[in-house]
């Protein structure tokens, strides 16, 4: 399954996207995250299916004025 | 002392996080500042980087509060939604709203940015919009529940100071109660003093400080200049006259 993950396409083999930030090594990176433009909780990374075509953003803290 | 959204603070100079030459001289700064908020962004984040840990790491070692902004948000959804992540990663609810609506001027898109501000305040955020000096916008956000507004001095990282005095000083007098923090295009240090003359309540900065020769220097100058514009504003700064008025008493000098 093709997820386009902070811009570019990634093949991912997940059903979930928890699964799918543990396969792309994120683990317990300390990150947030949004599908298709819209915030998933952490709590809810488990039960947020993912499908082919999905936009994933995975962030962190950063320098910011 | 400061007090935004009930909370209290000594210092009234906020400090960004960015463009500092090394994490080191980072932590120099925001110590010399006094700053008790610092500002921090979210960022696409790398599975083998991992850049954000380290850093997040080291601003908790500031002991300040962070206030997690929407830089390069260019709708009101975007913003929500970035936001939204921030909150949970900082795990705080006060948020530096920025939705930006021009390239080249960094002006806020005041139209989304009030949208945004109704809706995150509905969401339970604490939002410090900023904003130009337009009083009109400026209800607006206040009407959305925005206990704080911060204009912009000039556009961000352009080190031009106070663009609009008048604007700036009609806002402050517009909105006696209300607090205001000057927000970007700040260059030097008599701008900030300049503006907390002027009774704004804080100032907000990044480039001045992190563009700097010696950037620890220039926040302990910017600490300085803000003590000293708020303590002139305090005391009362006398009114100009166009003309000369003798400070010597004229009053028995001698007739030579």
């Amino acid at each position: 399954m093709k997820l386009v993950v902070n811009g570019e396409e990634r093949d991912v083999a997940a059903a979930e996207l928890a699964a799918a930030l543990a396969a792309l090594g994120y683990g317990e990176a300390t990150v947030a995250t949004a599908l298709n433009g819209e915030f998933v909780p952490k709590r809810k990374r488990g039960e947020t299916a993912v499908k082919d075509g999905d936009r994933i953003e995975v962030v962190a803290p950063r320098q910011g004025g | 002392m400061l007090t935004l959204y009930d909370v209290p603070f000594a210092s009234r100079l906020l400090l960004g996080t960015s463009l500092y030459p090394s994490p080191a001289i980072l932590a120099d700064s925001v110590r010399a500042s006094g700053a008790e908020i610092v500002t921090v962004s979210l960022r696409r984040e790398s599975a083998r980087g991992r850049g954000g840990e380290a850093f997040w790491r080291l601003v908790r070692e500031f002991g300040a509060r962070v206030l997690p902004n929407t830089a390069g948000c260019h709708s009101a959804r975007e913003a929500i939604t970035t936001a939204e992540m921030a909150r949970e990663l900082f795990d705080t609810d006060w948020v530096k709203l920025e939705v930006i609506g021009e390239a080249d001027t960094l002006q806020p898109d005041v139209f989304g940015l009030v949208e945004a501000a109704v809706e995150l305040t509905k969401r339970g955020f604490k939002v410090l919009p900023y904003t130009t000096e337009d009083l009109v916008v400026a209800e607006r956000l206040l009407e959305a529940g925005c206990k704080v507004l911060m204009p912009w001095g000039a556009p961000i990282g352009s080190g031009q100071g106070l663009n609009n005095r008048f604007g700036l000083a009609a806002m402050r007098a517009h909105f006696p109660d209300v607090a205001l923090i000057v927000d970007a295009g700040l260059g030097a240090p008599s701008h900030a003093a300049a503006a907390m003359e002027m009774g704004y309540d804080a100032v907000l900065l990044n480039t001045a400080v992190a563009k700097a020769g010696d950037p620890a220097a220039m926040a302990h100058a910017f600490k300085l200049a803000v003590e000293a514009g708020r303590t002139g504003y305090e005391a009362g700064v006398m009114a100009p006259r166009d003309m000369a008025a003798p400070s010597t008493p004229v009053f028995g000098k001698a007739a030579l």
